[in-house]
């Protein structure tokens, strides 16, 4: 039986491919990519109050409402470009920190140097995202926190405490792929390029930053993505400042069919982001 | 590529410098851990034991620690298969509709948690699926799987597939060449993806929220109920302390066994 099986393996590519795809089809296809086109329509449903006023049910015919209130009130056009905005800083803060330390690692350090910095820039993901995030919270505190008292000034609780705080958040996930990307590019080329006479700049500019677009990319997607659908740290440090993430938490119970046509949002951005990233080969680099 | 001493040297002083500033709040986290002030004040003062000893006998903490750990054990597990299946199907065959499918992997990732999360809730609803155990792991294992797959298929894409070819002309089939060739290639990138996927699922807050039953605590959660609570916070931060401490035991193994493997990318030259 066994025998015959493995025979029709081997013969049979079809067949095996059926039974790889078929799981993971069936689990991200129909469960993961089934809830989100459920999403998408429900955000064309509207919220419908009986003559009563005291029952609120979902009308489930398609409308325009809510995309209209989008557009019209001009609150989550702000709210949706302050975390676009914020977004953008925290990925060009955290590549230029980690470019630095992604190169020393994959290419400066002595072997035990560079698996413990491995470790080292991997640990704080087990630290607790809330933890640190609270955490934060007391050294940024203007009455009395840690910056204000050993330097004399914080930025207080508002977007920029928001921004910082999540740059150090999803600091780990842009040095990873940075350093990995670092790390597949041969020594040699590095080597030609000084033998051919260029300095250590030009080397990096026409060399080393070419060959790393993709992690660059692929660290990108992280930070921008994981910024846009963030509520907790807006709510920690950010003052009455809200993110896209902290409009759709809070509608989600009150009004379902306007959380979300806010959702989209994020997902046509990140949709959007991803089709340009595959273009640079950033996907294989996730 | 030649690296003058002075630009080692800016290289070395801005590592120190990131790492002090990746490790402060930690630090301060534990260093609260034994304060004697129950508050995040500073500076801190005095040293004591006392909320260590009382984390260890909290019912509470240890608790959440467990229902973290069952979660992130299924989800690993399921991401485990999974992933791996995605990976050899999209990585050793070419086939009408791979590029969507491709997407559809990293999709649980790339969009935002909250996207995710209440998609997820909306359509368990929707079902008049009740929350649960399950429900929480199916939304944990969605994400995770990308982790898996990215690690196993960029191991797969660098294994020769001669050496597979190899086992069948010598007469192994295709469960024996997946035993004895395949698989003890991929070991170190399995054990990799599967311990980064299971730290995901340890540490994740948005789709939990979403989705746990709601006396399902796992340790975010408990985080969350807790630092509202003035009197409870130095306990959090004994049990926040202790995640660190403890999570330096699967690094380390993790770290001698892959050699530098373990990412949630593509993988190293190690």
């Amino acid at each position: 039986m066994r025998r015959r099986v493995a025979r029709a393996f081997a013969r049979h590519e079809r067949l095996r491919l059926g039974l790889e795809l078929s799981a993971p089809i069936a689990w991200l296809v129909v469960i993961y990519i089934g809830s989100l086109v459920a999403l998408l329509v429900t955000a064309f449903y509207r919220l419908k109050t009986d003559p009563t006023g005291l029952i609120t049910t979902i009308d489930s015919t398609l409308h325009l409402d809510n995309i209209r209130r989008l557009w019209d009130e001009s609150v989550y056009r702000t709210t949706a470009l302050r975390t676009l905005e914020s977004a953008g800083i925290v990925t060009v803060v955290d590549a230029a920190v980690a470019l630095p330390l992604a190169f020393y690692m994959a290419k400066v350090a002595s072997r035990p140097a560079r698996r413990a910095l491995v470790v080292a820039v991997t640990m704080p993901l087990w630290a607790g995202y809330l933890v640190k995030g609270y955490a934060w919270r007391a050294l940024l505190d203007p009455s009395g926190g840690a910056l204000h008292e050993i330097f004399g000034h914080t930025p207080g609780f508002g977007f920029a405490s928001t921004t910082i705080v999540l740059s150090y958040q999803w600091f780990p996930y842009m040095v990873i792929p940075l350093y990995a990307g670092l790390d597949r590019l041969p020594d040699s080329l590095l080597e030609a390029s000084t033998d051919l006479g260029a300095k250590a700049g030009r080397t990096f500019r026409s060399v080393v930053l070419p060959q790393l677009r993709p992690a660059i990319v692929a660290g990108s997607i992280f930070t921008f993505s994981l910024t846009l659908g963030d509520f907790y740290m807006n709510r920690i440090v950010g003052g009455t400042n809200e993110f896209i993430g902290n409009v759709v938490y809070r509608e989600f119970s009150v009004n379902l069919p306007f959380a979300a046509a806010y959702s989209l949002v994020p997902v046509a951005i990140m949709v959007v982001y991803l089709l340009v990233a595959r273009a640079t080969g950033a996907l294989e680099e996730l | 590529m030649y690296l003058s001493r002075p630009a080692r040297w800016c290289l070395r002083i801005w590592c120190a410098l990131v790492l002090v500033v990746l490790y402060a709040p930690i630090v301060y986290v534990a260093r609260l851990s034994v304060n004697t002030a129950k508050n995040f004040a500073w500076p801190p003062s005095g040293f004591t034991l006392t909320w260590w000893q009382r984390a260890y006998h909290e019912p509470g903490p240890r608790l959440a620690l467990l229902h973290s750990a069952q979660t992130g054990l299924w989800a690993a597990g399921i991401a485990l298969v999974l992933g791996t299946l995605a990976a050899f199907a999209l990585t050793r065959h070419s086939f009408f509709g791979r590029t969507p499918i491709s997407l559809a992997v990293v999709l649980p990732i790339a969009l935002p948690g909250i996207v995710t999360a209440i998609a997820l809730l909306s359509a368990f609803q929707r079902l008049g699926i009740d929350l649960s155990l399950e429900t929480l792991v199916v939304a944990h294992a969605t994400f995770c799987v990308v982790i898996v797959y990215n690690n196993v298929a960029a191991r797969l894409r660098r294994l020769a597939p001669s050496l597979e070819e190899a086992s069948a002309d010598l007469g192994g089939d295709p469960f024996q060449t997946f035993r004895f060739v395949t698989f003890p290639m991929m070991r170190s990138a399995l054990l990799a993806g599967g311990l980064l996927a299971f730290a995901l699922s340890f540490d994740e807050i948005i789709v939990t929220t979403f989705t746990a039953a709601p006396s399902y605590k796992t340790l975010p959660l408990w985080f969350a109920d807790n630092f509202s609570r003035p009197n409870a916070i130095p306990v959090v931060n004994v049990v926040a302390t202790f995640v660190v401490l403890a999570s330096t035991i699967p690094v380390y193994l993790a770290q001698r066994i892959s050699d530098g493997a373990a990412t949630f990318s593509a993988e190293t030259r190690g």
